[in-house]
């Protein structure tokens, strides 16, 4: 027997309603016993099926007998259409992603069996022959994707912080939609400014580097045959280096925007707290900007780094292919998966068009893996932020 | 007993001298002590003097100096350097070392004054400036110098008039032209418009309004489509589409290529705008008894409108700007095509990376030409959406607003001064409660639309 309740004022009455435990009940089964011949009733559990849909039915218990009312309905002919359209909509969508994902596999599993495992490690990529393998381009791929990211986040970070810290008013909004507008300026404008002013304005600094520097293996310059070490001009051009920069400027607005909407997140309140302890910008940018924002910037970082390692024209006409892994980064000469798919694609057989198809599925899933790292790390960051 | 202490000036008629041994013993001296001058009163605002506003972020002349001051020393040093005492070179060397000179001397500037906490937050503030310098410096000069470089092809009419049918590549600007480029740019992005607009906004309303197990897959299997590289997209149309069904290049492949490439950045934009329409708008719109498609057509999209079309218009940008996926499909030709359906057909990008990979320099200009057609072709796009978009789903312009309130004054008028004859429910009542479970369903209680039955005058 359920304990008997006393209501003195409306705030008992309040709290009984507003009680957690007490929500879920209807309100007539907590006013059962005041309300007079009543007998509260336990509501119908069984699933009930209704047209084409089949739906567990707990309805809230009406008294009075008879008049029960159903409070499922069945949608209208309108909605049945929209429901209808929208679904197929979203059923051809998936239906066209896992077509290139299947079509993909199933392309690439020919040249897959041929090579097997020693497709990852093989340099060369002579699918005719059979001996094809994506070691090389997978080098030069990371190498300059890794470059673009120690050109770029150092600059998206600057300017993430900018704007969301130091600049304000109309100047900017008026940076923030600068920024998203670079974010569509096309990849060929890229490609033509680095092939025609970058390369030749960043071949003295290339030069410089390796000159001071060559006692770190990766700036060294040397001849391939003699292991002399090279000056000349030539031996620095359609380098890693310069592809990495072009391709660095070019995700740079990608993670500028998606740092810049991480930080500007940040609560008022613990910025106003640290600023109230005497902290300066940046003691309060330091201890709470960049800890809340921490989980955006690796977002925006892994998504730049995913646009970096897929960039296709830049690369191709900036690099000169080789199909050897060449850690100097300084010297004329790497590859990548996409720039190989373009210069490869025209003169393939079918086995090599299925060699193609391998490399550009082994890219797809590193991009993959390195898309969903970012936004699992986005979305289960304090920011929470929108990675689009 | 009770033992509040208040800020406010004690009024001493309102304490009954019987009460006040109960107020304190600190306050009640004070009290009886106040009678004859209080020892606390309110200021009048209106005595105190306002002096000039001062400005919070101002930077005072100290500062300024420091910061002039390295400006100038910095680049000073490093032409020292450069001119004189060391044998350095080069532009980019010299913009170097005049950095890390103003940073350095920055520095030194700023300790004069300042403790140690003081100068890194002045020497990050002009990190951060000089990181979004750079960035925005680099940005736009690689705009500028793209366009600065095909000026001379813009200027000629025939650039955009002709095609490059009867041009050599040994032939001036004043022949050729890049027409049948932006022909082809135009058709393909148009069936890739067509294709990927119904779908992906269905797609995202699908997402947002139905939802459900199947509806969290698709957004899965959308997001991880957002990481295909566009050069894969293309390669998969060669495959599948040019080689399997057409077995030539067309420009019909080069939509579908770019539309494979679009549809998961379209979905995800439209997305992002449906899920910001305000909850309460839908339950409103249900609670008025509309059905889902009417919420959906008359209430979410409404209201999203703007953020649609502004995805939609971003998402175009990046569609016309792809290269990758047109270089392997739509195929290289000098004549214009009109036909999507049959022979190769260029586009933009594609015209600008076959130019420039020619050493003639009357091509190579012609290529920065085209970017340039290129590049003001997304800014228009990108005025176009901001102008357009940049609003939040219901916020309404004004002229927006004011049409709402006419029509709802409209409305009001309406149902106002018309009389209406009260339609006959009374035989249908009864038949809703006594037998509810056979009340069709399919038919919510729409509320009968208030018609006015032509006998009935109205009333003034």
């Amino acid at each position: 027997m359920a304990k008997r309740r006393t209501f003195e004022s409306l705030t008992d009455v309040h709290s009984l309603l507003t009680d957690k435990t007490s929500v879920k009940e209807p309100v007539e089964r907590v006013f059962a016993e005041e309300i007079e011949g009543s007998e509260p009733q336990r509501p119908d559990d069984s699933p009930e099926t209704d047209g084409r849909t089949t739906r567990n039915r707990r309805e809230p218990t009406n008294y009075g007998g008879d008049d029960r009312r159903s409070l499922v309905s069945t949608p209208s002919r309108s909605d049945s259409v929209f429901k209808l359209v929208s679904f197929t909509a979203g059923a051809t969508t998936v239906g066209i992603m896992l077509a290139v994902g299947l079509f993909l596999s199933l392309r690439a599993n020919d040249a897959l069996q041929v090579e097997g495992i020693n497709f990852l490690f093989e340099q060369q990529w002579s699918p005719d022959t059979h001996q094809f393998g994506i070691a090389a381009v997978i080098f030069g791929t990371f190498t300059i994707a890794i470059i673009a990211m120690f050109v770029g986040v150092p600059l998206a970070v600057g300017t993430a912080l900018l704007l969301s810290e130091v600049v304000r008013g109309p100047l900017r909004s008026f940076m923030v939609s600068m920024v998203d507008l670079m974010a569509a300026v096309p990849s060929v404008v890229f490609g033509l400014w680095g092939l025609f002013f970058l390369q030749a304005n960043v071949i003295p600094v290339s030069k410089w580097i390796s000159t001071y520097f060559a006692w770190i293996p990766v700036f060294a310059v040397q001849d391939s045959a003699t292991g002399q070490t090279l000056t000349e001009a030539s031996a620095f051009t359609s380098s890693a280096f310069i592809a990495g920069i072009v391709v660095g400027l070019m995700v740079v607005p990608t993670q500028t925007s998606v740092m810049r909407e991480a930080f500007s997140q940040a609560p008022v309140g613990e910025r106003e707290a640290a600023f109230a302890l005497g902290s300066t910008r940046w003691g309060m940018i330091r201890t709470v900007v960049l800890p809340f924002g921490r989980g955006g910037m690796i977002g925006g970082v892994m998504l730049g780094l995913g646009r970096a390692l897929g960039e296709t024209i830049a690369v191709y006409l900036i690099i000169s292919p080789i199909f050897t892994i060449n850690w100097e980064v300084l010297k004329t000469g790497t590859n990548s998966v996409s720039a190989l798919i373009a210069l490869r694609y025209g003169e393939a057989t079918q086995f090599g068009l299925s060699a193609l198809m391998a490399a550009g599925l082994v890219l797809f899933l590193i991009t993959l893996i390195v898309n969903f790292t970012a936004s699992s790390i986005v979305a289960r960051s304090r920011s929470g932020a929108q990675t689009n | 007993m009770t033992d509040v202490t208040t800020f406010e000036r004690p009024v001493a008629d309102d304490l009954e001298p019987g009460a006040e041994p109960t107020a304190g013993h600190t306050t009640a001296g004070q009290t009886t002590a106040g009678h004859a001058t209080p020892p606390t009163f309110i200021p009048n605002p209106a005595d105190t003097p306002i002096g000039p506003r001062r400005g919070v972020r101002e930077s005072t002349l100290d500062e300024r100096f420091n910061i002039i001051g390295a400006l100038l020393a910095g680049p000073a040093i490093a032409t020292v350097l450069f001119g004189w005492l060391t044998p350095l070179t080069g532009p980019v060397g010299w913009v170097v070392i005049a950095y890390l000179a103003f940073i350095g001397i920055y520095v030194l500037l700023v300790s004069l004054r300042a403790d140690r906490e003081e100068v890194k937050d002045r020497v990050l503030s002009v990190l951060l400036i000089s990181a979004g310098v750079v960035l925005f410096g680099a940005l736009v000069f690689v705009v500028v110098y793209t366009v600065s470089r095909g000026f001379e092809a813009l200027l000629h009419v025939n650039f955009f008039t002709q095609t490059m049918q009867l041009a050599g590549p040994l032939d001036g600007l004043d022949v050729g032209g890049i027409s049948h480029a932006i022909v082809g740019t135009l058709i393909q992005i148009s069936i890739a418009l067509v294709i990927t607009v119904p779908l992906g906004i269905t797609t995202a309303v699908f997402l947002n309004e139905i939802g459900g197990r199947f509806a969290r897959f698709v957004r899965t299997i959308s997001d991880a489509m957002t990481a295909l590289p566009s050069i894969v997209a293309g390669l998969f149309i060669y495959a599948a589409f040019i080689q399997l069904v057409t077995h030539q290049r067309s420009g019909l492949a080069a939509a579908l290529a770019i539309s494979v490439m679009m549809l998961p950045i379209m979905i995800r934009a439209s997305d992002v705008v449906l899920r910001l329409v305000p909850g309460n708008l839908r339950e409103a719109s249900y609670a008025l008894g509309s059905t889902r498609w009417h919420t959906v057509w008359s209430v979410v999209l409404p209201t999203a409108r703007s953020g649609i079309v502004t995805a939609v218009i971003l998402a175009t940008a990046r569609g016309i700007g792809e290269t990758s996926p047109v270089l392997l499909t739509s195929g290289i030709t000098a004549v214009m095509n009109v036909n999507p359906f049959e022979g190769p057909m260029i586009s933009l990008p594609l015209q600008v990376f076959d130019f420039v990979k020619s050493p003639e320099p009357a091509l190579v200009i012609r290529g920065f030409g085209t970017a340039a057609v290129l590049i003001l072709l997304v800014l228009l796009l990108f005025v176009v959406a901001r102008i357009i978009g940049g609003k939040g789903p219901g916020q309404l312009s004004d002229a927006q607003r004011r049409r709402a309130a006419q029509r709802s004054m409209d409305d009001l008028q309406r149902i106002t001064t018309k009389r209406y004859s009260v339609p006959a429910v009374v035989p249908a009542s009864p038949a809703m409660t006594s037998t509810p479970a056979s009340t069709p369903a399919s038919t919510p209680p729409t509320p009968p639309a208030p018609t006015p039955t032509p006998t009935e005058e109205p009333t003034p």
